[in-house]
């Protein structure tokens, strides 16, 4: 009995120990994005709450939190409330398998990735249940945008990820960044990488393919009957999933913890730091983009996931089978 | 042509300028003042929140014309006035409701003896309605409170008028 105590103990502390920096980075991250994106449009961006206003999100958190919640007449309550609470924890959950080293890691499964991309399907849940249940035309247009947007980039996703399996061999997180300590992926996929990271910005809704939310069509998509903290679990579970997608495209491409050269000064530095440098530096690249680029028509942004993402990786992927067949360079061989 | 369009699309060329362009702007000087803390210049002709004012020796200079009364499009003053002891036509209320007021200085422009203006002032905000309906006190401790930028902005416009 005590040992299954101290079990459950440790696994919370561990837990924890994961969850409370991820909610603060999300909160830091949303101020991040606020601020280069005022930044790029030689603004100032919010700089008043606390230093360089870095507490903003921690008012507006507190704001949202004292608002009151409406729930529309005609919405079906249940799964109007259950909405942003499934956004929320899928996109926390999704944390479990993330390695910041080689030995923290949460939940150490040998099918990592498969894990990950399962939770990140998932998400499509919590924003169609939102639109539905919310009984209004907005959200409910924004929902199925946003349900065939996902799911359009998501095949891409996994065809690219295939790419990184096949030099990898395995489906472990930890073994696809040991993989990398001679050569990151993305020297000998960055095609591949590229398409990721556009992929990774349809896949979380970020502009310019923010169509789910297109203020100036659907007001606010899916979240438009939502107020309080309600919309803010949806504001935190969309930002989670950006830092979620990070850390994939940092795990994935560029070499996780490993320092890009194993020498004194770099290797100085603690190994978690490194892969916190490498999702900034991917999420200072996400803000940029929201800055620079306008909105894709909804067709446009079908015929570049089907027509040109999807084929592409998938050549990609004969391409990086063939040359490890040639060479026997096949991992597990 | 058609073969340069293909290679910029696939090197995403156009996309890579827009970036470096935006980190480049990354660096470059604010457009925007630190509003709370510091504010952007005002015209001494900016219509904000309105004044009474006094003569040098402390009397209202109001005389109850009613002239800005007759002339508020939005009809955002009242006045009423009675005869003082000494023979001499005063105010005994000078309202104006703020929220109806479209700060169009027509009254400022109407006033003979230049009593009522819209000084500087633009932060009045309130938390509710009754506190934007203004009465004469209100007006002449406005004016009191704000007396040497309110001359000093007629004097910079006097030639103008």
């Amino acid at each position: 009995m005590i040992e299954y105590l101290n079990i459950i103990f440790l696994e919370t502390y561990k837990i924890l120990f994961l969850l409370v920096p991820v909610l603060t980075a999300v909160a830091m991250i949303v101020w991040l994005d606020r601020r280069v994106w005022a930044f790029v449009q030689k603004r100032r961006g919010p700089n008043v709450v606390g230093p360089f206003g870095l507490l903003q999100s921690l008012a507006d958190a507190l704001k949202y939190l004292f608002k009151e919640i409406i729930i529309p007449a005609s919405s079906n309550k249940i799964i109007f409330i259950l909405a942003p609470v499934v956004t929320m924890t899928l996109a926390l959950i999704a944390w479990a398998v993330i390695p910041f080293n080689e030995n923290f890691v949460i939940a150490d499964i040998n099918v990592g990735i498969l894990y990950i991309f399962a939770v990140s399907s998932l998400g499509v849940y919590g924003i169609i249940m939102g639109g539905w249940a919310s009984n209004s035309k907005y959200p409910f247009l924004g929902a199925i945008r946003s349900a065939a947007q996902m799911v359009s980039y998501e095949v891409s996703i996994g065809v690219i990820i295939i790419n990184v399996l096949l030099c990898v061999g395995s489906l472990n997180l930890t073994d696809i960044v040991l993989a990398q300590e001679n050569l990151w992926f993305i020297i000998p996929l960055f095609p591949m990488f590229v398409i990721f990271f556009i992929s990774a910005l349809a896949e979380t809704n970020r502009p310019p393919f923010d169509l789910p939310e297109a203020e100036a069509e659907l007001v606010a998509g899916y979240q438009t009957e939502y107020s309080g903290m309600m919309y803010a679990m949806f504001w935190l579970g969309e930002y989670a999933n950006i830092l979620l997608m990070c850390a994939l495209g940092s795990i994935l491409f560029l070499g996780g913890w490993l320092p890009p050269i194993d020498t004194f000064p770099f290797n100085f530095v603690p190994d978690s730091l490194w892969l916190i440098f490498k999702m900034l530096f991917l999420f200072i690249l996400f803000a940029l983009v929201k800055a620079i680029v306008p909105r894709y028509r909804y067709d446009q942004l079908m015929k570049l996931g089907w027509k040109i993402f999807l084929p592409m990786s998938l050549v990609w992927v004969v391409i990086t089978a063939s040359y490890l067949f040639y060479f026997e360079l096949l991992p597990g061989n | 042509m058609k073969i340069t369009r293909f290679f910029k699309t696939i090197l995403m060329l156009d996309f890579l300028s827009g970036l470096l362009i935006a980190i480049k702007e990354l660096f470059k000087e604010k457009k925007t003042i630190n509003y709370p803390f510091e504010k952007g210049k005002i015209s001494p002709r900016f219509r904000g929140e309105h004044a009474l004012r006094r003569y040098p020796n402390g009397e209202e200079r109001c005389i109850a014309c009613k002239l800005c009364e007759a002339v508020c499009p939005a009809q955002a003053i009242t006045i009423e006035s009675t005869e003082r002891s000494d023979g001499s036509r005063k105010t005994t209320r000078y309202d104006i409701d703020m929220m109806k007021c479209i700060y169009c200085g027509l009254c400022e422009e109407s006033c003979p003896v230049d009593a009522i203006v819209q000084g500087p002032n633009f932060e009045f905000s309130t938390e509710t309605r009754e506190e934007l309906y203004y009465n004469k006190e209100k007006l002449l401790d406005n004016g009191d409170r704000w007396e040497s930028i309110l001359s000093a902005n007629i004097r910079a416009d006097k030639a103008y008028r």
